[in-house]
């Protein structure tokens, strides 16, 4: 999905300078926990996040995730926003809740980048 | 690259937890710099992140070596903390004595050490309760 797309479905805010119109990501993760964005997740893709502090830029940093969309209306402090500017990722805000950002992404045609566990 | 291997030194503030990474981020580009695979490079990152996590967490601070060859990378942090009590239950999933400030910045779910054993090829940990803890993480470059 283009992040053209992915800002409108969101309706989101884009707080980085980072080029983004001509970006695309192919599958998404939610979650506030960032032990299991770094246990979990396959694939790179976006990461959707309540949780705001510079290890959700590390973290993502880590996993090769270059596109993350902080949900609930958050916005990151200037020095995130430097340190996710310094290795060129693209952040987003949205004022949707996690559930209802992932849903509205999900029903758009872009799927989780988390498989199913084995109980 | 070339026979010689590549030895790199960090010190891990204990005290603040927001520059947690810095070490991991160091490595990732020495790696990429170096043409090490993709692949190799995100396993390396995530298991000595959450190594370097644990040292400010649990350690209170301490050392990473980095041991590059061709072959393979070897991480080993070192710490002063109070050491872990019993390895085996440290290992398991969901297990954590992690603080509240660790928890409130997304970690401290009992993740760290398996993870850790997950992404690298071994992982080898030495700790004494009250004198602290060695973790080292060898991840093989040609596996």
């Amino acid at each position: 999905m283009n992040l053209k797309q992915v800002q409108k479905t969101l309706d989101a805010t884009i707080l980085s300078t980072t080029p983004w119109e001509d970006v695309d990501v192919h599958s998404a993760c939610g979650c506030d926990l960032m032990s299991d964005v770094l246990a979990f997740v396959k694939d790179q893709g976006m990461l959707l996040t309540g949780l705001v502090n510079p290890q959700v830029i590390r973290t993502a940093e880590m996993m090769d995730i270059r596109v993350i969309a902080f949900v609930r209306g958050k916005v990151p402090s200037q020095d995130i926003l430097d340190l996710a500017q310094s290795m060129d990722m693209i952040v987003m805000t949205t004022s949707y809740p996690l559930y209802t950002a992932c849903g509205m992404l999900y029903e758009q045609g872009l799927p989780g980048n988390v498989r199913k566990e084995q109980p | 690259m070339n026979n010689n291997i590549i030895t790199l030194h960090y010190d891990i503030d204990g005290t603040n937890f927001t520059i947690a990474g810095q070490a991991s981020s160091n490595i990732k580009k020495v790696l990429k710099q170096l043409g090490v695979d993709p692949a190799i490079i995100r396993r390396t990152a995530i298991s000595m992140y959450e190594g370097e996590i644990n040292t400010v967490i649990h350690g209170k601070g301490g050392v990473a070596d980095i041991y590059i060859s061709p072959d393979q990378i070897r991480i080993v942090f070192t710490d002063h903390g109070p050491g872990i009590a019993d390895i085996e239950k440290a290992m398991q999933e969901g297990f954590s004595t992690a603080s509240a400030e660790a928890r409130e910045l997304g970690f401290g779910a009992g993740m760290g050490l398996p993870n850790m054993k997950k992404y690298a090829d071994a992982l080898n940990i030495e700790s004494t309760p009250g004198e602290g803890t060695t973790v080292e993480l060898i991840i093989n470059i040609h596996s």
